[in-house]
């Protein structure tokens, strides 16, 4: 079981310069246990690993299976794949939710579609094809092994979706549709009208439910998990908080599966569900489960911008739009005028006088960064000048404003319906904003953290992703792990593990209650001083998350520097400081008690914020979603640095001591990394 | 399109329904807010407003809400009578104050249904909706075992009508607004979901029966015939499709 561990080279080497950043912290008396990363990746050639691994893999009779317990956290599309699956195969399952049903998760509203390497459209797909796409569109920062496992199960994805009755979009002849989308060069995504996730979750949802009407899943909804309950270093179940009577519950388990989806939301304003947060996974992290490439996180180029304070959320706009929209600012900074008023000399149509070559089509985090410098210069348009036009006027003349209505119908309603402007008579205006996280719990090939036992799936884990995810490409990941590699590899795990069965008694679970119990009394107020009308401590948790947010979104979002993030490390000290100081909750009884959801959500948003400014300051390179300014070419594009950086970052927490980076090299067989030009 | 200008503000008056518990006597309360963005949607508001209730160390408003883009389904409310509000084809998190006039009192109250018990101020308990899926309202068909996808052939029109009844969200607006707080047009919608596809043939009749059963034992009515339903539904399925159940029923 164990293996060498790359950590990161001593400084003064190159190395990511971190110690400088934190306080002096006291040694500990002992070296830190290291952590096991062995990735356990398959020997022998790519594309017969994952069959080789699995027939490999040992098996658990039925009879024996009925007698262990698998504990699933999270309902999307991960989630409830996984847990009717492992209910299918005859284990006792309970799935954790913080929702009122598993059919609120946020996959739920992906909207563009799905990729599977079918090559129904005849246009020269292939696994291979899909596999190199993904590693390419990672930009070399994911594992060769996983990305081409994730091709091979693609198809199967489909083929089980459908046997569900998920309303693909078909072709007259009744087979299957396909389209091309974010760029690629085949046509291997399939869709269900804008609405891909809503089905593909409803699927996931339905076979979950069946396997509660078996009697075989328990659904715990209304419950948010607030700690992981660890027995000898092994993961053996969650801490959970009812969220209307506040009562602290234990569920323990064999293995612990978590797939509670990506952490966008610690920019406050992203696209993701104002509920979606990062405690489940951070609290695994605390408990000693390494995060990996926390700082890797997508930006989306068209988004509704941001306009008043008290706005919730940022609202995706398909991609779809710049296929036909040009995007385009004023010339002049500072020009007030509306966008009908400006001449056509007077507009700067900034990504075409780029980008000759690829125009408006330019990939998402290149557009990203454009737009958000030229606001930076002033430029900008709209509320706080932080915005750009897409035009839809020219194709409008070219095709008719029937056919662009006909072709994004239900976008430009929903454009029209927030921001009370329409679309065809003045241009759009977008904006970038975050909308998936590829970092996360890091995980080896059967999808297990540095936590025996603990798995983790979906948006959760760090996987297949890289530096960038490709469009299309999160609603795969998250069945392929569900549906498919997690029932192989959690059986494998509870054969070769076998673990007596605890309780709520158990000494464990009474320190996990405790620890959770002290946090939440820490948040309530001291009856000799309570909240309200105090004008120091007046600040709420929304006021602390959306500073937080800005701060965030600021110096680790679309462009990243040395300098910006130290800033921000120090600023995110002190908000840490101030909740720790100023947010106190008051109980107003049994009930639903959202100040006090958020309150915890905040307290864990910090302690990542922490960790992914100090991982993008070590990341001494530009690659996928990661820009660092001092890393460019001349050219003004992404600088990658494969001798130092072709490795996956994974922390892991040290309490009371600042985090260490630990590495696991990446090894590249059937294509070699090579820098991106768009010029 | 839109009743105020844009950028604009108004002041509203939110008559708001509070009930700590299902136990605890409820009112109406109401709360003056003054020179809001046009902008913000309703459910901003009501953030605001917490935020608000929250400085004073008053106990915040209730009210589900997740994605915050129409699509979860968690949301929903009566907004003036009217479930998620005046505006239709849209679930209430899309609803924004653009759509009303200064000196508006909006008056909101939770979904009033035997079958949705109260949870706390404007959240009701859906999770009868779960129950009657888990009757039926799904193919049974275990992972690994489906068929190469292609295999089975679907109409470009069938599959689009599948589809405009798969994306019920399942925000219970249309028993809000049946006098017999029925969720015919809930279990319909599943029921012509799969019943229209040939992967939902097997279950079909069983489905229907089991699904039906299901939602009378939860005590949702029968329906009321009234049509209210399909105006409240934000992603406006039809209620052609109880009839449709209808002759389900007896066919089965």
């Amino acid at each position: 079981m164990t293996s060498p561990i790359a950590s990161a080279p001593p400084r003064g080497s190159g190395s990511p310069a971190t110690a400088p950043l934190a306080p002096p912290a006291p040694l500990p008396p002992f070296p830190p246990p290291a952590p096991r990363l062995d990735p356990r990746l398959p020997a022998g050639p790519l594309d017969t690993a994952w069959q080789r691994c699995r027939e490999d893999l040992p098996l658990i009779s039925p009879a024996n299976k009925r007698k262990l317990r698998v504990l699933v956290v999270g309902s999307g599309l991960a989630g409830a794949s996984a847990a009717a699956t492992l209910a299918e195969q005859g284990y006792r399952v309970q799935l954790v939710t913080y929702h009122d049903s598993p059919r609120r998760a946020h996959s739920v509203a992906a909207q563009g579609g799905i990729n599977a390497a079918k090559n129904y459209a005849g246009d020269g797909d292939s696994i291979d094809r899909l596999f190199r796409d993904t590693l390419k569109g990672g930009d070399f920062r994911a594992r060769e092994a996983g990305c081409h496992r994730l091709a091979e199960i693609s198809g199967a994805i489909i083929d089980q979706c459908v046997a569900q009755g998920v309303p693909f979009a078909r072709e007259y002849g009744g087979t299957l549709a396909n389209r091309s989308f974010g760029g690629a060069l085949v046509s291997r995504t399939f869709y269900a009208r804008g609405q891909t996730g809503q089905q593909l979750l409803y699927g996931a949802y339905q076979a979950l439910m069946r396997q509660v009407a078996a009697g075989r899943v328990e659904l715990l909804t209304r419950r948010e998990m607030v700690e992981l309950i660890c027995v000898d270093g092994v993961a053996r179940g969650v801490v959970c908080r009812h969220g209307l009577s506040g009562a602290m519950e234990t569920f323990t388990a064999h293995a612990v599966l978590l797939a509670s989806g990506g952490y966008s939301n610690v920019f406050y304003l992203s696209t993701n569900a104002v509920k979606s947060n990062v405690s489940a996974i951070w609290r695994a992290h605390l408990q000693g489960a390494c995060f990996a490439n926390p700082c890797f996180t997508q930006i989306h180029p068209t988004c509704i911008p941001a306009g008043d304070t008290w706005q919730s959320k940022l609202t995706l706009m398909s991609e779809s739009l710049r296929n036909d929209g040009r995007v385009w600012l004023p010339a002049q900074a500072g020009d007030g005028r509306p966008a009908a008023a400006i001449p056509e000399p007077e507009r700067d149509y900034f990504l075409e006088r780029q980008y000759p070559t690829y125009g408006n089509m330019v990939p998402r985090d290149v557009a990203s960064r454009r737009a958000r410098e030229l606001c930076l210069e002033g430029r900008g348009v709209g509320p706080g000048g932080r915005g750009v036009y897409l035009d839809l006027a020219e194709a409008i003349r070219r095709d008719g404003r029937e056919a662009i209505e006909s072709r994004y119908g239900n976008l430009l309603e929903m454009y029209a319906r927030i921001t009370g402007e329409d679309p065809i008579a003045s241009p759009l205006r977008i904006y970038p904003a975050p909308h998936y996280t590829m970092g996360g719990l890091w995980v080896d090939y059967h999808l297990m953290s540095t936590i025996p036992g603990l798995f983790v799936l979906g948006e959760a884990n760090f996987s297949e992703h890289g530096a960038n995810r490709l469009g299309a490409s999160a609603l795969m990941q998250g069945l392929a792990d569900g549906y498919f590699i997690a029932p192989a590899t959690v059986t494998a795990w509870l054969a070769g593990h076998p673990q007596p069965q605890i309780g709520a008694d158990h000494p464990a679970c009474r320190a996990a209650v405790a620890a959770a119990e002290v946090r939440i009394a820490a948040l309530r107020p001291e009856p000799a001083r309570p909240v309200g009308g105090d004008g120091a401590r007046g600040r709420t948790v929304t006021d602390l998350h959306r500073e937080l947010g800005l701060l965030m979104i600021e110096v680790c979002g679309i462009s990243r520097s040395a300098p910006e993030l130290r800033r921000g490390l120090a600023a995110v000290e002190a908000l840490r400081q101030e909740f720790r100081d100023g947010v106190r909750v008051p109980d107003h009884g049994p009930g639903p008690d959202e100040a006090l959801e958020k309150a915890l959500r905040l307290e864990d948003f910090l302690g990542l914020a922490d960790l992914m400014l100090r991982d993008a300051l070590a990341r001494e390179e530009s690659c996928g979603a990661h820009f660092r300014v001092e890393f460019q070419t001349p050219e003004g594009e992404a600088l990658r640095d494969d001798a130092q950086f072709a490795h996956i970052a994974a922390w892991e927490h040290r309490e009371g001591a600042s985090p260490t980076r630990h590495s696991e090299p990446l090894a590249f067989t059937a294509m070699a990394p090579s820098q991106r030009n768009y010029r | 399109m839109s009743a105020a200008p844009a950028s604009a503000t108004i002041s509203l008056t939110l008559k708001v329904w509070r009930q700590a518990s299902p136990g605890q006597p409820g009112g109406f309360e109401s709360h003056r807010l003054e020179r809001l963005s046009t902008d913000l949607s309703l459910l901003e508001a009501l953030d605001l407003l917490n935020d608000r209730l929250l400085r004073a160390g008053q106990r915040p408003i209730s009210f589900e809400h997740d994605c915050r883009e129409g699509i979860c389904g968690s949301c929903g409310f009566l907004v003036n009578g009217q479930a998620h509000g005046p505006q239709a084809a849209t679930s209430v998190c899309q609803l924004y104050l653009r759509r009303f006039h200064d000196g508006d009192t909006l008056t909101l109250e939770p979904w009033r249904a035997r079958a949705l018990p109260l949870v706390a101020d404007l959240a009701v308990d859906r999770s009868a909706f779960d129950r009657i899926i888990a009757a039926g309202g799904y193919c049974s068909v275990n992972t690994g075992s489906a068929p190469e996808a292609n295999a089975i052939l679907i109409g470009r029109d069938q599959a689009a009508s599948a589809f405009d009844t798969a994306t019920c969200i399942g925000c219970a607006a249309c028993v809000a607004s049946c006098r017999n707080a029925s969720a015919s047009l809930f279990v319909a919608a599943k029921l012509a979901h799969l019943g229209q596809l040939p992967q939902g043939q097997p279950e079909r009749s069983r489905r229907a029966r089991a699904m039906v059963a299901q939602m009378a034992a939860e005590g949702f009515g029968g329906c009321s015939s009234h049509l209210e339903c399909e105006a409240a539904c934000p992603q406006q399925i039809s209620a052609d499709w109880i009839s449709w159940m209808r002759r389900e029923l007896r066919g089965g």
